[in-house]
């Protein structure tokens, strides 16, 4: 029944020539993958000039920013910003981060470029709809940010857009109106686009693997990407309809989010019936997963990384993708604990906390076994293996201070505090930040054939490193003081004397953000002048670095796909090669741990 | 989808086989339905969660002979589909055409009809906001999920005629007629939930 020539005209797409499909339409999961990488680059530039701004105006409430007023028509007077600006770059700031960087780069950009060459297939099965999933996310960002430019400016909901301030309109604050319209059209884009992605990175772990890759010689980092789409599949399906039914809010009329009886500015909104906690519990749905899918692909990055700079397998392979499987799982069954104060039965509080506090099982579980593979490993030290240690570091100082959150007794006092705010910063947003890092520095020399300068790499990774716990640390404090999150001002007595703590904040985060540059010329440098990389660098074992040419060709592996014969981390063994065995060798070897 | 046959051939024997032998293709499908599903189900949630939270909600339906005839239209069209995969597994070409365009074409009767439903509620005054009976939340509820539905049975009716051409001229297989086959079962089968959900429930005592 098979039409075999059509099946191979289709295997074989030859590679592109002209301009537009070779760089702009590309069909390639491997220029797909540094398209997003790119936009993912620019969309953390442009999140963090807004932290800056933010930042500045926190430490120095009256402060004029030269230039602010571009960004607003009247958010900021005299460059100095109005509480409501303020907001407005806090939401976005957020939303910019967290769809369009750490859910891009980890799993969309790495996913593209590496899973399709890690289970040693040509490309992914569906090319079309990976283009698609690309441009998609890439006008979504696109339609996010110009909404600073219609109508009052962008929401200033935050990300979340708790209803009902999302859900009524302009009346509530500017940007309410066609921000909120924006910001909604925006991210249920951004899900389609992932739904798309994630189609593809299943079917391709699936059914895209190479003879003799079985899916236990899956390196981590694959199995992480895998992981995370099977959570991409049914959390953004969760998102977007919530996003239809506020887009329906505003311009149709609907009371989904908006309760009767609401009275803004004097002003009866005519609304009815409509439930605040309905968003909540649709948008936490997918919310909660969010925070895995930003973080495991991260996880699966760290974990392929050290393995080879250890020159050892981790203690247990199966048993971390278990866990992986774990936070998968139970991601779902936890995001009741983003409501504790949200007016929820107390029953259904206990029955989210009890899970929250199972999550933490998997997620030490994974931790001891990176502390205890470490333990006794002739650790190399490079830019890659040290925001691998970074990450760790920051995920258990991050994680720590969930087991407080998770817990109802406590979470009352420190919700929606700068406990909160800290916690997640560190935790999802720069451990994830960290295993982006130690991706681009491990796969650079893959990706564009030449290496990333080590010194300037490792004074990235210093600056980065401190600066982000001398940012991120204070945080907790804060919270503990009772400093609310979303302030923008210090004006009760309290607040008062923690303005020196914000002031040191700021210029920690400034700094922190200029020895960025030194990442992204190094980056750039690299990628024209860098040192011409080989085709394993890092004498690591995985297919990616059996590629015929670094980087690798249209179709990954030239005429013939490789075939597998061993376990993803074959290290710490003897072979012609030295102490390692790659997966597509044939060689057979002494294998010390051929278990793993 | 027409690049998808990459499992099946090419490298055929030099890849691993398919996990549970499902090539790519169908186990895309699958999982588009495993992420429709989770839609679907967040909008009946929503639907039960503000119909819980609405002491004024109106049931307006009187009669279910309308409901009953579109029931029987999509699930004899599931039936009708079904013969079309066997014919096109038998290599039945023009069989399985006729099938599949009847498919459509029951596709097309339940959408009117449908519609007609609409028509004659928006007559009485039901608006996505507001209606005569109760609270406005109904009409919301009630437009967006089977307007949901009827996209998604519009969007299979295309399919069916595109794919069942093609399926003619040569250009899809078997396989790819009973790939569609298993959206248009789900699309029928999430009628089965709307229908008490959203219909029954709602009946006037």
């Amino acid at each position: 029944m098979h039409d075999a020539s059509a099946h191979n005209q289709v295997a074989h797409h030859a590679p592109p020539t002209s301009f537009i499909r070779k760089h702009v339409f590309s069909l390639d999961h491997k220029v797909i993958g540094k398209q997003y990488y790119g936009l993912a680059l620019v969309a953390v530039l442009v999140g963090m000039a807004l932290s800056w701004l933010m930042r500045i105006h926190l430490g120095w409430t009256n402060f004029a920013i030269p230039g602010l007023h571009l960004l607003s028509k009247n958010g900021a007077p005299g460059n100095v910003m109005t509480p409501e600006f303020y907001l407005q770059l806090m939401t976005m700031h957020a939303t910019i981060m967290v769809f369009f960087v750490l859910t891009t780069a980890p799993f969309a950009a790495f996913g593209n470029y590496f899973l399709p060459i890690q289970v040693g297939a040509e490309d992914m099965p569906f090319p079309h709809f990976n283009m698609m999933s690309f441009w998609v996310t890439f006008v979504a960002f696109l339609v996010l940010v110009s909404s600073f430019f219609v109508g009052q400016g962008p929401t200033l909901g935050g990300w979340t857009q708790y209803a009902p301030l999302s859900a009524l309109g302009e009346v509530t604050g500017p940007g309410q109106g066609s921000g909120v319209v924006l910001w909604a059209i925006s991210i249920a884009m951004f899900c389609v686009g992932q739904l798309l992605g994630s189609l593809n990175f299943i079917t391709t772990t699936l059914d895209m693997r190479t003879r003799g890759m079985s899916l236990w010689r899956l390196p981590l980092s694959s199995w992480s990407w895998f992981i995370t789409s099977c959570m991409g599949l049914t959390a953004f399906a969760v998102l977007m309809p919530a996003c239809i039914l506020l887009i329906l809010d505003h311009v149709a009329g609907t009371s989904f989010f908006a309760p009767g009886g609401s009275v803004i500015n004097d002003q009866v909104q005519p609304h009815s019936g409509g439930s605040t906690l309905l968003w909540q519990h649709l948008f936490w749905f997918f919310g909660h997963p969010e925070v895995y899918i930003a973080i495991v692909p991260g996880m699966g990055i760290v974990s392929h990384v050290l393995v080879t700079n250890m020159r050892k397998p981790m203690l247990s392979h199966r048993v971390l993708v278990y866990s992986f499987g774990a936070l998968a799982v139970l991601s779902y069954m936890v995001y009741g604990h983003h409501m504790f104060v949200s007016g929820m039965n107390p029953v259904s509080s206990l029955a989210f906390s009890f899970p929250t506090l199972i999550i933490t099982i998997p997620s030490t579980v994974i931790v001891l076994i990176w502390l205890g593979s470490l333990y006794g490993a002739k650790l190399r030290i490079n830019a890659a293996s040290l925001f691998s240690l970074g990450f760790i570091s920051m995920f258990i100082a991050g994680g720590v201070s969930g087991f407080f959150l998770a817990q109802p007794s406590t979470d009352i006092m420190l919700h929606a505090t700068y406990f909160v705010v800290g916690h997640f910063h560190m935790v999802m947003g720069v451990a994830a930040m960290f295993g982006i890092f130690a991706g681009t520095y491990f796969w650079f020399p893959k990706m564009f054939g030449r290496m990333m300068n080590e010194t300037l790499g490792r004074i990235h990774f210093w600056f980065s490193f401190v600066g982000a716990y001398a940012i991120f640390m204070p945080f907790h404090y804060l919270g503990m003081a009772g400093n609310v999150r979303r302030y923008q001002a210090f004006t009760p007595d309290y607040m008062q004397p923690l303005v020196p703590l914000h002031q040191f904040i700021t210029i920690a985060a400034l700094v922190t953000g200029v020895a960025q540059l030194v990442f992204l010329y190094n980056l750039f440098h690299s990628r024209f002048w860098g040192k011409p990389a080989s085709d394993n660098p890092w004498q690591a074992t995985s297919l990616e670095w059996s590629t015929p040419t670094t980087p690798p060709p249209h179709n990954n592996f030239g005429d013939k796909l490789p075939e597998v014969y061993h376990d993803p981390y074959q290290y710490g063994v003897e072979s012609s090669l030295g102490d390692y065995v790659m997966q597509a060798s044939p060689e057979q070897v002494k294998t010390v741990h051929d278990e793993a | 989808m027409s690049q998808a046959g990459m499992t099946a051939g090419g490298h055929a024997g030099l890849m691993e086989r398919p996990m549970f032998s499902v090539p790519a293709k169908k186990m895309a499908m699958w999982l588009f339905i495993i992420a429709d599903t989770t839609t679907f189900a967040a909008c009946l949630v929503a639907y039960g969660f503000i119909r819980n939270a609405n002491p004024n909600w109106p049931r307006p339906f009187h009669s279910i002979t309308n409901l009953a005839l579109m029931t029987f239209i999509l699930l004899t069209s599931s039936l009708t589909m079904l013969m079309g995969v066997r014919a096109a597994k038998a290599g039945d070409k023009s069989g399985a055409l006729r099938w599949t365009l009847a498919t459509a074409a029951l596709g097309i009767m339940f959408a009117l009809l449908h519609l007609r439903e609409w028509m004659t509620l928006i007559h009485e005054g039901m608006r996505l906001f507001k209606n005569p009976w109760g609270t406005g939340q109904f009409g919301a509820a009630f437009y967006s999920i089977t307007g949901l539905h009827l996209t998604h049975v519009t969007g299979g009716v295309i399919a069916l005629v595109a794919v069942g051409l093609r399926y003619k001229a040569g250009r899809y297989n078997a396989d790819d007629l009973e790939i569609l086959g298993l959206y248009w079962h789900f699309v029928d089968l999430v009628w089965m939930f709307v229908v008490p959900l959203v219909y029954l429930l709602n009946l006037a005592h």
